[in-house]
């Protein structure tokens, strides 16, 4: 089996700290072990595009987000999740654990990223809906449609949605 | 005695991997690179990653949670 013959290709529609995670991961390791890859950013995930990223969790978005804290797992009941500067005091805790335990930054992994060429391309459609500008994007990365992606994924081994 | 040394000590899921894909580039042709990582899913990721990449596992071992790979470039 050759590396060389395998891609992949993830539609990224996710944009919390989270959740930029996965298609991260998967890409630069995918592309660590010889394979093209092309990530296209779509709806929420485009902004994991933006030069200066302001990533935070949504604790109202995951019910079931539990952390460590004082020996054991903590979540917060829905009520609280709702409250002005929960996400951001989520946000500040998720990134020191991020830190402690060894885990690259999403800066970090996207830079990985574009070093291993893998191929980035940003939605259109979406950067027009919520009106984003190509400037405040990070050098480098393709601007396309549902076409663009369609024909790079017909060619994939891998496709997934995250 | 190995022709590199990755310490990715402290390091976690994928960075060890990454890392040793950069490392192995100044690696020469059959050449071997040494690893050392305290991530335990590295032991499956550097099988996983040197079957894929057709580079040679040529030995690991673990010692009071230190896990030591040996990798042989042959792709």
């Amino acid at each position: 089996m050759s590396a060389e013959e395998k891609s992949m290709s993830i539609i990224v529609t996710k944009g919390s700290l989270d959740w930029a995670y996965p298609p991260f991961i998967l890409a630069t390791t995918a592309a660590a072990m010889g394979l093209p890859v092309t990530l296209f950013f779509t709806f929420y995930g485009l902004p994991l595009l933006l030069k200066d990223l302001k990533l935070q969790v949504t604790a109202a978005g995951n019910p079931a987000m539990k952390m460590p804290m004082m020996g054991m797992h903590m979540g917060l009941p829905n009520l609280l999740t709702a409250i002005p500067g929960v996400d951001a005091g989520c946000s500040v805790m998720m990134k020191n654990l991020i830190k402690k335990k060894g885990v690259a930054s999403i800066e970090e992994l996207r830079e990985m990223a574009v070093e291993a060429e893998v191929r980035m391309i940003a939605c259109q459609m979406t950067m027009d809906l919520f009106e984003y500008d190509k400037k405040d994007m990070i050098e480098g990365i393709d601007i396309g449609g549902a076409a663009t992606y369609i024909e790079c994924a017909t060619q994939a081994d891998i496709n997934l949605f995250i | 005695m190995a022709d590199h040394t990755l310490d990715a000590k402290g390091l976690n899921c994928p960075l060890p991997i990454l890392k040793a894909r950069k490392a192995l580039k100044d690696v020469p042709d059959n050449g071997t690179l040494e690893i050392l990582a305290t991530d335990p899913g590295s032991v499956a990721d550097f099988e996983a990653f040197c079957r894929q990449t057709g580079n040679e596992l040529v030995e690991h071992s673990e010692n009071d949670g230190i896990y030591q790979f040996l990798i042989k470039k042959t792709a």
